[in-house]
């Protein structure tokens, strides 16, 4: 009866907590990326649309091919992601709508500093992809299918090769700051977000350089979409549209090009027009 | 070795700071783990009670399936419900994905296998002896059946240790139909996966570490409960 009796205390205590943890008020989801997310960017804004819109935005952060999946399922109300071609390519198919640039950041080609395959000053990722392919010196890949997996496969196939299976091409299937460690490890070449990897070296100490950077094809382009409420009609629409107007409004657009990185770099450009 | 001592450094600070967000993130991991296990005992132990009692022909094929399904691998269980719970899915319209409750019913799912195949394991080997003797002093099937399961209850009580010492540890399924989302879904485990993608590494230690006290403390208060009871 003792053990009875503690079950009832425990059940009771706990719808307790349940009561405590409840959600209220307006509240959306949104589904981002992994390198949003480890920047520390939404710690930063997500109070600022709270206070401005009233909006509280829950963000589910995963790789950008997951973050497009839950949305065409309707598990998101609006997306904040990193793959204008799919998002353009997704909205011309009808499952999202009022799709926004917001902001902007690049990658660049990070590697040993002793620079084996030679790119160190290269401003072609292309040219740079090629080098080390005819080296043969260790790469690794996301492997993951995220925005920055996708941007590496389009290098690749601009350079005519398929990597996929050769002995130095890891892919690891991890996040970017993983995917760095291990590039770092094995002395290898990846191709990185410049937030993370601003983020990472002067923490982690990596030993590791930028190579090469500053070509057209390394823009980093953010955008916002909002879920199509006529293919979802359960979507938050109309909060989701609130989130959408404030982040590319001024207000909006100037509080994202003020958050800096613990170590006082500017991580994201604002670039709605 | 000095990052893990500042870890430990780290993990005293946050814990005598009282961190309104840490304690956010141990109430909801508290919250989803015991209310799993409550549920996943008491289902389970009435599952184990009833196959011990029963003959059936498809009884060993049961009992291997509660044996694989100790194994199951997170990821897959968290997969498999948020193709279950996403809006465009059989349970969709309750709503349930990336809430508390979508990780409660992962959690039940993995704990339950475990308490209720060995809390069989326990009440099987008791039951011969026991039921009988109870039988043979003039107990009802009833009151023989208490006897088993009095007799079981070290056992049982070690099924819900380590079916708790699972869902506690678990990422991979709350990660999935959570969503570790902050100051809503995200427990001890997936904020320790976060801090060790963000690089945080002496932080995800420390939480660990917390973690670690915390199922020492619960364990402790089970144990205690199994020594006074065994008596």
């Amino acid at each position: 009866m003792r053990l009875f009796r503690n079950v009832i205390w425990l059940v009771v205590m706990l719808s307790m907590l349940s009561v405590s943890t409840a959600a209220a008020g307006t509240r959306i989801r949104c589904a981002s990326t992994t390198s949003t997310q480890n920047s520390g960017l939404f710690e930063y804004l997500l109070p600022i649309v709270e206070r401005e819109t009233g909006v509280k935005v829950d963000v589910v952060a995963v790789g950008t091919g997951a973050a497009l999946e839950i949305g065409k399922r309707g598990d998101a109300d609006v997306l904040f992601v990193h793959a204008k071609d799919d998002e353009l390519r997704l909205v011309e198919e009808g499952w999202f709508v009022n799709r926004h640039d917001v902001m902007y950041n690049d990658f660049v080609i990070v590697g040993p500093p002793g620079d084996p395959a030679d790119i160190k000053g290269l401003t072609s990722a292309v040219e740079a992809f090629r080098k080390i392919n005819s080296m043969k010196t260790s790469f690794v890949s996301r492997g993951d299918n995220s925005g920055t997996n996708r941007k590496e496969l389009k290098i690749w196939e601009e350079t005519g090769v398929n990597p996929k299976g050769d002995k130095w091409y890891l892919e690891v299937g991890q996040g970017m700051g993983k995917t760095l460690r291990i590039a770092d490890e094995k002395r290898a070449y990846t191709l990185t977000d410049r937030g993370t990897w601003l983020a990472l070296k002067e923490r982690e100490k990596l030993d590791m350089k930028i190579l090469a950077e500053g070509d057209i094809m390394l823009f980093n382009q953010y955008g916002v979409m909002a879920v199509n409420p006529k293919r979802q009609p359960h979507v938050k629409y109309a909060e989701a549209m609130k989130f959408i107007n404030f982040l590319i409004s001024e207000k909006g657009q100037k509080a994202i090009g003020g958050f800096r990185d613990s170590h006082g770099n500017q991580l994201f450009h604002p670039d709605a027009e | 070795m000095n990052e893990i001592l500042l870890s430990f450094e780290k993990a005293f600070y946050l814990i005598i700071s009282l961190d309104r967000d840490l304690m956010g993130i141990i109430s909801l991991s508290l919250y989803v783990s015991i209310t799993a296990i409550i549920i996943a005992s008491f289902t389970g132990i009435v599952l184990a009670y009833a196959l011990s009692f029963r003959e059936f022909p498809a009884k060993g094929f049961l009992l291997n399936v509660l044996n694989t399904f100790m194994g199951l691998p997170p990821v897959v269980v968290g997969l498999f419900l948020y193709l279950m719970l996403s809006s465009r899915g059989p349970a969709g319209f309750m709503g349930l994905l990336y809430t508390p409750s979508a990780m409660i019913v992962a959690q039940t799912i993995l704990a339950f296998p475990i308490i209720a195949a060995m809390s069989y394991s326990s009440i099987a080997s008791v039951r011969p002896n026991i039921k009988l003797a109870a039988l043979g002093l003039g107990c009802t099937d009833i009151q023989a059946s208490v006897a088993v399961l009095k007799d079981a209850r070290y056992g049982i009580i070690s099924s819900v240790m380590a079916g708790l010492g699972r869902v506690m540890a678990e990422v991979g399924a709350v990660l999935i139909v959570g969503g570790n989302i902050a100051g809503y879904t995200r427990v001890m485990t997936t904020t320790i996966a976060l801090e060790y993608d963000k690089g945080n590494f002496d932080l995800a230690i420390a939480l660990g570490i917390i973690l670690l006290l915390i199922c020492l403390g619960i364990n402790s208060a089970l144990y205690m409960f199994q020594r006074r009871t065994y008596r």
